[in-house]
């Protein structure tokens, strides 16, 4: 039986696509701002001033490194964890707040993403079709589908893998595996030794990294990129990494987590990792990282203040955009909405 | 002017709309070298390729779900779900993606595809093959249920779904695939989503049908008028969603009475919901209570069972004979 080995750059791995200095700069630069959001975010829902929220602590390498390796005209298709993803491909941090406010809002023109998808594993469809279209159109990008480990038991996941499989579509299959899926760990979701593995049944590439090694997740999923533009098909990554806080704001780990098991992962955290990494090749200073994290704190700041600034949401606005041409018998129920 | 059956009706109207829009493309189970199991899309794979003519892998949900991504991506995909009864396993898609992706983004994407899915009872087909679904459907905001009843509908109606910036479920009447033929034009024309169709005007009741229920409607009114001399009025409703609600309501109106036949069972099914139509907008004009010819609230049976389960001409009249004596 195959052996899949954890890709590891940073643990000395030379043979995989390398991130420049100036991209690895810029992606710790965006994992700064992604970690500065969520804390800020997990702030507001104390104070009841946005609703549920599910945080990235501890994936920021896998969701900003892997968003990093796209370009801007590939698509996207994010589930409700991967903000930091939607970030870094050109959603507008308002856009992200205004979502975890209840308001729509996981979506700006012009950007290659797809809302958000709450249901689990549905989206890894989407991704396959888009990358049909991209290669119908001879356009040559990719789709890029985020997911959990939980996603993997869900039978739109094996539906998407074998479709894409059949087609060769230029798709990458990204499962963040953090180990949890609410309180179920990923040891009872699988008698799989890996994740990565299942590739294998529906003849596509799998790979296994280190998703908490930002350079590491840069060059798979660059490779993975340049495989699916050249004709290669399409590649499961399983970036292996953990979930630092809970699986969202209304959700309490200590129930389930092993004491002891989060703080064993805390001397992997993504962000000190990449950041001793860059400060070991002299090209981040600890004024450098605070005033990063200053920033991020500032723009983060500015950004609420500008959505809390925004008028309520109106009643018509739920009616709007239903359908294109808004059929007479809702606009009678909008016209009786008002009325009542 | 050339006559069709509705098999071969929509399967010109495919080849025509396949032929003037290269991002049009079809996809489902045995669609391509098989040419569908009713032989819909025949020929098709030989005239344009695989690439747009796509036989699947057995996976309906796969089917729905990759063809949004082909919609937003910017085709317009033309699913067939070989039976309507295999379509549950694709109404998560439906569900949470399809019907809201509009709404999700703030109307910036579309789900520009059409679903066509054969269904309803009358051939003998196995068990499971012959269920009418539409009531779960029209439950999903966003998603557009038409029906059509006849060969001329199936193309006008196919057209306007085609080119509909919203996505389409269209069920076709397995019954009337092969039924008889009637006048189609050649050119392409349209059947507007959201209207219903006068099929024969009349005065003292309202029947309202859909699907292949609509013959049987039109069967019942002919006994009618020469054994009783009763003058009914046969409405297709032909748009389940959007309903046009208007025609339904001016066709009660006008005659004071109705009833309302479907092929699904009683409880939950869509007639329920053209009832509470018609008592909200047609109370005071009733002379009597609206009543149903429905399938009974059992499983579609096994075809054996079949002529008791699916409403007949006789039904039909003796309901409308038993509205006709109410004072």
């Amino acid at each position: 039986m195959a052996t899949w080995p954890m890709i590891s750059v940073m643990g000395g791995d030379t043979s995989h696509v390398s991130c420049t200095d100036e991209e690895a700069l810029r992606i710790y630069q965006d994992m700064v701002v992604l970690r500065a959001f969520d804390e800020k975010t997990l702030t507001l829902q104390r104070q009841g001033r946005v609703g549920t929220f599910a945080p990235s602590l501890g994936q920021e390498a896998a969701e900003i490194a892997s968003a990093h390796a796209l370009e801007p005209m590939d698509w996207i298709a994010p589930s409700y964890r991967d903000h930091g993803a939607l970030y870094v491909h050109g959603l507008p941090l308002d856009q992200v707040i205004l979502f975890a406010m209840g308001r729509s809002g996981s979506y700006a023109a012009g950007v290659r993403a797809l809302p958000s998808s709450i249901p689990i594993a549905t989206h890894l469809l989407h991704a396959v079709g888009l990358a049909y279209a991209l290669r119908q159109r001879a356009e040559p990008q990719v789709a890029m589908a985020y997911f959990g480990d939980g996603a993997t038991s869900e039978g739109d996941f094996h539906e998407a893998l074998n479709f894409a499989g059949v087609w060769q579509v230029p798709v990458i299959f990204f499962c963040q595996n953090n180990g949890w899926a609410i309180s179920t760990a990923v040891s009872h979701q699988t008698h799989s030794e890996t994740l990565a593995q299942k590739a294998v049944a529906y003849g596509i590439e799998g790979i296994r990294v280190d998703g908490n090694d930002a350079l590491a997740v840069y060059g798979v999923v660059r490779e993975a990129r340049e495989r699916a533009t050249e004709g290669g098909g399409p590649t499961l990554i399983e970036a292996v990494t953990y979930r630092m806080g809970p699986h969202t704001t209304a959700d309490d780990p200590t129930r389930y987590r092993p004491s002891g098991e989060l703080e064993g992962h805390r001397a992997q955290d993504p962000l000190i990792r990449l950041g001793q990494y860059l400060a070991g090749r002299s090209i981040l200073s600890a004024e450098d990282q605070e005033r990063m994290a200053a920033d991020s704190r500032d723009r983060i700041n500015e950004a609420v203040a500008r959505v809390e600034a925004m008028d309520p949401v109106a009643v018509e606005e739920m009616f709007r955009h239903v359908y294109q041409v808004m059929p007479n018998r809702l606009a009678r129920e909008l016209r009786d909405w008002g009325a009542n | 002017m050339p006559e069709k059956n509705m098999v071969e009706a929509i399967h010109d109207t495919l080849d025509l709309l396949m032929a003037q829009d290269e991002s049009v493309v079809m996809m489902g189970e045995d669609i391509g070298v098989n040419g569908g199991v009713f032989r819909v899309t025949d020929k098709m794979l030989s005239k344009y390729g695989a690439a747009r003519v796509i036989d699947t892998p057995l996976a309906e949900s796969a089917i729905v779900g990759t063809a949004l991504g082909m919609a937003v991506g910017g085709l317009r995909p033309i699913c067939e779900i070989q039976f309507l009864g295999f379509l549950y396993p694709a109404l998560d898609q439906l569900i949470s993606h399809v019907s809201r992706i509009r709404d999700r983004s703030a109307g910036h994407l579309g789900a520009k595809m059409v679903v066509r899915a054969p269904y309803g009872g009358g051939i003998r087909a196995p068990e499971q093959h012959a269920d009418s679904a539409e009531a779960y459907l029209t439950h999903i905001p966003g998603l557009k249920v038409v029906v059509p009843s006849s060969a001329a509908d199936a193309k006008g109606i196919l057209v306007s779904a085609v080119e509909d910036d919203d996505p389409v479920i269209i069920l076709e009447p397995i019954r009337l695939y092969r039924m008889g033929r009637e006048q189609v034009p050649e050119q392409l024309y349209r059947v507007p989503l959201g209207t219903a169709r006068i099929v024969q005007e009349g005065t003292d009741i309202s029947v309202i049908a859909y699907g292949a229920m609509v013959p049987v409607a039109q069967e019942a009114a002919r006994n009618l008028q020469r054994e009783q001399g009763v003058s009914v009025e046969v409405v297709d409703v032909r748009s389940l969603s959007p309903l046009d609600e208007e025609t339904l309501v001016a066709s009660v109106r006008k005659t004071g009475r109705a009833v309302i036949v479907h092929e699904a069972p009683l409880t939950g099914g869509f007639g329920a919901e053209i009832m509470a139509t018609v008592s909200e907008q047609a109370f005071w004009w009733l002379k009597a209570p609206v009543q149903r010819v429905t399938g009974p609230d059992v499983p579609f049976p096994p075809y054996a069972w079949e002529d008791w389960y699916v409403p007949s001409a006789a039904r039909v009249q003796r309901v409308v004979s038993q509205v006709m004596a109410e004072e």
